[in-house]
């Protein structure tokens, strides 16, 4: 084994890029949450984000025109489920899975011409002397502006959730939506801005695996990155800046892995492959077991149909 | 102005009628896809619902296709239904059914290349537990650490597609034929073979085991206490815990059965239509049951209709990519919109629509 050739700086760059798409779908889903909806369907609206943002950025040479082309995508999605789930009252583990299947579905329509073409790269975002520090340069600042708008965003959202009188509001709605009613807010006003928010969310993760990360498009090629997302929501046991630690952690497993693979370690590919997904399921169970602090923080509305009788 | 009122009861007349509703308002849309595609939509939806079965020249070929395609749709969702309807969501049916397949097919690559009536027998056996004891990850997760049973049972499914490419590429590989991912061709093996019962007709061992399922679980929902605690639990949850339901056993239940129908569908299908252990064994059959079971009312008659037609748009889906050239994702997306017409049509089974003067005070 060749461990020895395997860099701390580059793995802690793969790290962070391997972590972001997960990480934005993730805290996209944990503000739904957080408003009391439980949308299953992260993955296709990953997906779809992965799917159009490259379709945009290939037809018109921009990866910022893609990223917001995501976003959209993601959102338009994300709506389907609010006026499924809000409007219509349906059952929201079944909307979230009809959200998967047809995302996944429709992408591998739509997609299908772009397989095999390089999109526009993302340019890195010039950071001057920073980059040329040793070791800390090349971990964590010579990177895509994306990766940094992240963490920003992470911030944004533990902010809001906070310290925010929407975001209170927002919390209230998710804890408990019948006393939310009674005080005035418009639950399903609330929780149809925190779908979309969390669909644009998933698109931009999408984007960020289609266009950086892989960078390529092909049929299905999330392989669950939205479901390893809605574990981490409840890893993060509904808190932002845990959401980021998950990711990192979940980041560098599958760096890891590829690193493993790379070395020529004698375990299959196929086996290494695997480890992410069984990490994900270790880690849930560690968090639901109740022996870890902060199980039981799930929204006391969460996954609760609401309809306002009067 | 328009409001939703929650009806008393859910109305009958709209449980049954929207599936039908919805396969219609699903092949308008998906008319309208078609020829937003350049293709012309009554064609493309009378190759897809109707040809399969009415056409001179295919029916010959797709008829007994059609049974091959449903009976693993019918005898995973008669399984996930059970569960759906207790409010267990098993949605890793996928995984069930690959493990299923590879028990199934372990056992006859171990006892190859010798004959004998047990073999078979044997499978069967080996293929319900490799499903089931898949199923039972998610089950004892919950039950032990009340981890969610959806993610996990999910997450699954991408480990076992790992599985059966490392099972196709390493131990259950075909030793006879260097360089080929693969295992030997169970079709060749007599021992093994799941066979055609009745020439020409497509019904094999895995179609009349989902018969059977359909009847067993018809007779539990109907008439067993079990299927009463089922719908008792999904129902009403705090009644169900009060009755002396334990809804740890519920759900080690509503997975073990799912789970042992969906490997006893891999394994039927492994020895049968699919023949080998490959890497692209897996084709969906777990995630489409789902639709299936949605679109049969969790009730196993409804079902069976279900996944015939859903078979019917597999098959379909074949004819449309041979004939027109139509890209075979077109048949994914058809169904993800069965579901969600579905879905959006049931508001009617609950609510009603008022039309009151005046605002809301």
């Amino acid at each position: 084994m060749i461990l020895g050739s395997i860099n701390p700086a580059v793995l802690m760059a793969a790290l962070m890029v391997a972590a972001t798409p997960i990480l934005l779908a993730a805290i996209g889903e944990l503000v739904v949450e957080k408003a009391g909806v439980l949308n299953l369907g992260v993955e296709g609206m990953m997906i779809m984000g992965a799917c159009l943002g490259f379709i945009v950025a290939v037809n018109t040479g921009s990866p910022v025109l893609g990223f917001i082309g995501a976003a959209f995508a993601g959102m338009a999605l994300s709506l389907l489920f609010a006026l499924l789930t809000q409007a219509l009252m349906t059952n929201q583990v079944a909307s979230g899975l009809a959200l998967t299947l047809f995302g996944l579905g429709l992408t591998a329509l739509l997609g299908q011409k772009y397989v095999g073409i390089t999109p526009p790269r993302t340019p890195k975002l010039d950071l001057g002397p920073l980059s040329e520090i040793p070791f800390l340069g090349r971990a964590f600042f010579s990177h895509d502006i994306v990766i940094y708008l992240t963490i920003v965003l992470v911030a944004a959202v533990w902010w809001f959730l906070k310290y925010s009188r929407a975001g209170m509001i927002l919390r209230a709605v998710g804890e408990n939506h019948d006393a939310a009613h009674a005080l005035g807010y418009h639950v399903k006003r609330v929780r149809t801005l925190a779908i979309m928010f969390g669909g644009a969310c998933a698109g931009l993760g999408g984007a960020y695996l289609s266009l950086i990360r892989v960078p390529q498009w092909t049929e299905g090629m999330t392989v669950g990155a939205g479901w390893i997302a809605l574990a981490l929501v409840v890893f993060a046991s509904w808190r932002p800046w845990r959401a980021l630690a998950g990711a990192y952690l979940f980041g560098g497993v599958v760096v890891l892995q590829l690193n493993l693979q790379a070395a020529g370690v004698k375990i299959p590919v196929e086996y290494l492959s695997m480890s992410p997904y069984l990490i994900t399921i270790a880690v849930l169970v560690f968090i639901s077991s109740g022996k870890a602090r902060g199980s039981s923080n799930a929204p006391g509305s969460l996954n609760r149909p609401f309809h306002a009788s009067s | 102005m328009i409001r939703l009122e929650k009806r008393k009861e859910p109305s009958k007349f709209w449980r049954i009628a929207n599936p039908f509703l919805a396969v219609l308002l699903t092949m308008i849309a998906g008319g309208i896809m078609f020829a937003m595609l350049g293709k012309d939509p009554i064609t493309a939806i009378r190759l897809i619902f109707f040809d399969p079965i009415f056409s001179e020249t295919f029916g010959s070929y797709s008829r007994p296709q059609l049974l091959i395609k449903s009976a693993p749709l019918i005898l995973i969702a008669v399984g996930l239904a059970i569960g759906f309807k207790a409010n267990v969501w098993n949605i890793g049916a996928e995984g069930q059914y690959i493990i299923g397949a590879l028990f199934g097919a372990g056992v006859a690559l171990a006892f190859f290349p010798a004959p004998g009536w047990y073999i078979f027998p044997l499978m069967v056996i080996a293929g319900a537990f490799g499903g089931f004891l898949w199923a039972m990850i998610p089950a004892i997760l919950k039950t032990r650490f009340n981890t969610n049973e959806i993610l996990v049972s999910l997450l699954l499914v991408y480990v076992a597609e790992r599985i059966l490419a490392a099972m196709a590429l390493g131990l259950m590989r075909n030793p006879d034929i260097a360089g080929f991912p693969g295992s030997r061709d169970l079709r060749r093996y007599e021992a093994a073979h799941n066979a055609e019962l009745i020439a020409g007709t497509g019904i094999h061992w895995g179609v009349v085991a989902a018969m059977i399922a359909v009847i067993f679980a018809y007779a539990m929902m109907t008439r067993h206490m079990l299927g009463y605690h089922v719908q008792l639990a999904g129902q009403a949850p705090r009644a169900a815990r009060f009755g002396g339901v334990s809804p740890a056993r519920l759900v080690v239940i509503c997975l073990g059965i799912s789970g042992a129908l969906a490997g006893l569908a891999g394994m039927f299908e492994v020895s049968g239509p699919g023949g080998q252990v490959r890497i692209e064994f897996a084709s969906g059959y777990g995630f489409t049951a789902i639709i299936v079971a949605f679109l049969g009312r969790l009730n196993p008659i409804g079902i069976v209709l279900a996944g015939l037609l859903l078979g019917l748009t597999y098959i379909g889906g074949e004819l449309g990519q041979m004939m027109l050239q139509l890209p075979g994702a077109a048949i994914q997306v058809f169904q993800g919109m069965l579901l969600f017409f579905l879905l959006a049509l049931d508001f009617q089974t609950n609510y009603r629509i008022r039309l009151t003067q005046g605002a809301r005070i």
